[in-house]
């Protein structure tokens, strides 16, 4: 598969919350207001990233030579958790602008299933280094994608007058059903 | 049994639920409910790792220093989750291969590290075991009932018993992915609706 | 009952109890994964197996899985393929070829090739077609367009693209994704017998 191809079917085809499922929490809960769900999306695709980069590394370097890759969903998960908390300190220190604009949602994104998600996907695929930091950023840019494109639906959806019974969850999850059922235009596309 | 006792069991199925009320553990609920089988069989495996991380993580949390909780609870969790993942893989493989990734996912559900920091952490082994068991009831009638919404809808059938003819035309929306967001948004409605009367 | 307060969290404390648990969890999964390595390699081999029987009717006497052997498509893409023996002599390949072209992704299939190139059939391994949909590429009606077929002297594309073959209604994505797996797998048989 080529690289771009990782992209466009991460993106549109296999898009990670609309067809995929994964990070369904944050789709739904940051979803409110476009500017806090480009936040969360940008946050999404720095740490997917980057821990698509150390899980394949402690995967074939740590896991498979000593023969522990049962270990694979303890370990990532406790990896996942560290590098979150590292990058959160880390901007913290060296880059006080961006720590302002990511921090609040860097905590929210070790509960987020999709960075774990994708991280235990591509060992499954055996993908390579360079295909496995492809698939996680073409994963996260799908995520915020879908994210931003939903928080603009609800903004305008928060100033209609709506029947009592769809309040809440029911209308959002219908707009959400509503999207996924536009992504579906792009099935079958490449592969 | 006490009130209290009643009360921590009851709470997940209906004033809690976390499907229809908390709208907790929302991937798996949209994922893998695409027949009434497999939304049960999540919604066990799902009970089932509740139970032991709540009675594990209720037994030891005096041993636990308060700086280092979650990461304890979060790999006490995720050995619990791969137990299941390695036995389900052995003994149930083809309920194993439709839950997929899902299984795995059991980890960052919600529902248990939230059970477990919200309740375990501060109850009685018995207790805990109580409320485990109500919120996987909880979880799991929530996953069966859309899994059953959709496979009627979508292909027919309820847990494989097909109704219908060979030459029918089911409303396959309900077993593709939108399907999955609007099935739930229905039943969210209904559910309310039933509770809203017995109030 | 008297709450206990919880262990202090001082340096010492936090560390020795992190790895305790770690080390316990460590223990507990390398016990339960000896104990389920074996049943779970049964099951996947008894899927292919299952898959191989189902594929060559005549019955074979061998282990395929004995001699599995890799062999490479013309663009070196590495297959797995079982040899099918009766009475010592080869009479089929099943080739265990894939493509990325499904309705879902990824798609595994077991392609049975007989010696003189025909197709004797295929069966899904690993899918996500769509159900009722995508899926009807597994049923006979489908299935069994394939059967004795050599690709070198039918046109293996749907009949949309100008080729020969019925697809399934409403499924032409999973169906140029089966005929994309059958050719990979025909691709490797055709390079493999060419070195012989």
């Amino acid at each position: 598969m080529s690289y771009l191809m990782i992209f466009i079917a991460a993106i549109f085809v296999n898009n990670i919350v609309l067809s995929q499922f994964l990070g369904i929490c944050p789709f739904l809960g940051v979803s409110k207001k476009i500017s806090t769900a480009l936040g969360m999306g940008f946050a999404v695709m720095f740490v997917m990233t980057l821990s698509a980069i150390v899980t394949f590394l402690i995967y074939y370097k740590l896991l498979v030579p000593y023969e522990l890759t049962f270990m694979i969903t303890v370990v990532f998960i406790l990896v996942i958790a560290a590098l979150v908390q590292m990058v959160e300190i880390i901007l913290k220190k060296v880059s006080p602008p961006l720590y302002q604009a990511l921090g609040i949602f860097l905590p929210l994104i070790t509960t987020n299933c999709a960075v774990l998600g994708i991280a235990i996907l591509s060992i499954q695929k055996k993908f390579g280094l360079l295909s496995s930091v492809c698939y996680g950023l073409a994963n996260a840019m799908g995520f915020t994608l879908a994210i931003v494109l939903f928080a603009g639906l609800r903004e305008r959806m928060s100033r209609t007058k709506l029947p009592a019974a769809v309040k809440g969850a029911p209308i959002a999850l219908i707009t959400a059903g509503l999207l996924s059922m536009a992504f579906m235009g792009f099935a079958g596309i490449g592969g | 049994m006490s009130s209290q006792s009643v009360q921590n069991l009851t709470r997940g199925i209906i004033r809690e639920n976390p499907t229809f009320v908390m709208l907790l553990g929302m991937c798996p609920t949209l994922g893998v409910t695409t027949s009434a089988g497999n939304g049960l069989g999540m919604g066990l495996a799902t009970l089932f790792v509740l139970i032991l991380s709540n009675s594990a993580i209720s037994l030891v949390k005096s041993l636990i220093p308060a700086m280092v909780r979650i990461p304890c609870y979060i790999v006490i969790i995720a050995s619990f989750v791969t137990v299941v993942d390695l036995l389900m893989a052995a003994y149930l493989p083809e309920l194993h291969a439709q839950l997929g990734i899902f299984i795995p996912l059991i980890v960052v559900n919600c529902i248990i590290l939230g059970r477990a920091e919200a309740f375990a952490a501060k109850n009685n082994l018995f207790q805990s075991i109580l409320d485990a068991v109500g919120m996987g009831l909880g979880f799991t009638l929530g996953l069966t009932s859309l899994g059953i919404v959709r496979e009627i809808l979508g292909s027919y059938s309820v847990f494989g018993w097909s109704f219908a003819g060979e030459g029918a035309y089911p409303l396959l929306l309900f077993i593709m992915p939108p399907g999955a967001f609007i099935a739930l948004a229905g039943l969210i409605i209904v559910f309310n609706k039933l509770r809203g009367e017995n109030k | 009952m008297a709450e206990r307060q919880p262990l202090k969290s001082n340096l010492f404390n936090m560390a020795a109890v992190l790895v305790i648990v770690c080390a316990l969890s460590a223990l507990t999964l390398a016990y339960v994964h000896k104990k389920t390595e074996a049943p779970i390699k049964a099951v996947k081999d008894n899927l292919e197996l299952r898959a191989i029987t189902e594929i060559i009717p005549e019955g074979f006497d061998n282990n395929p899985f004995a001699e599995k052997t890799y062999i490479t498509t013309s663009d070196h893409k590495r297959l797995t393929m079982y040899p099918v023996r009766r009475d010592g002599k080869i009479t089929a390949l099943v080739i265990k070829s894939y493509t990325d072209k499904g309705f879902g992704g990824r798609m595994e299939i077991m392609v049975g090739i007989m010696l003189d190139g025909r197709i004797s059939g295929y069966k899904l391994i690993d899918h996500k077609e769509t159900p009722g949909l995508g899926t009807k590429v597994a049923d006979e009606a489908f299935a069994g367009q394939f059967r004795g077929i050599n690709p070198d002297r039918t046109d293996l594309r749907v009949k949309k693209d100008g080729g020969d073959i019925d697809a399934v209604t409403a499924a032409t994505i999973s169906s140029r994704a089966v005929i994309d797996a059958i050719r990979r797998a025909y691709d490797a048989y055709t390079t493999f017998s060419a070195g012989i």
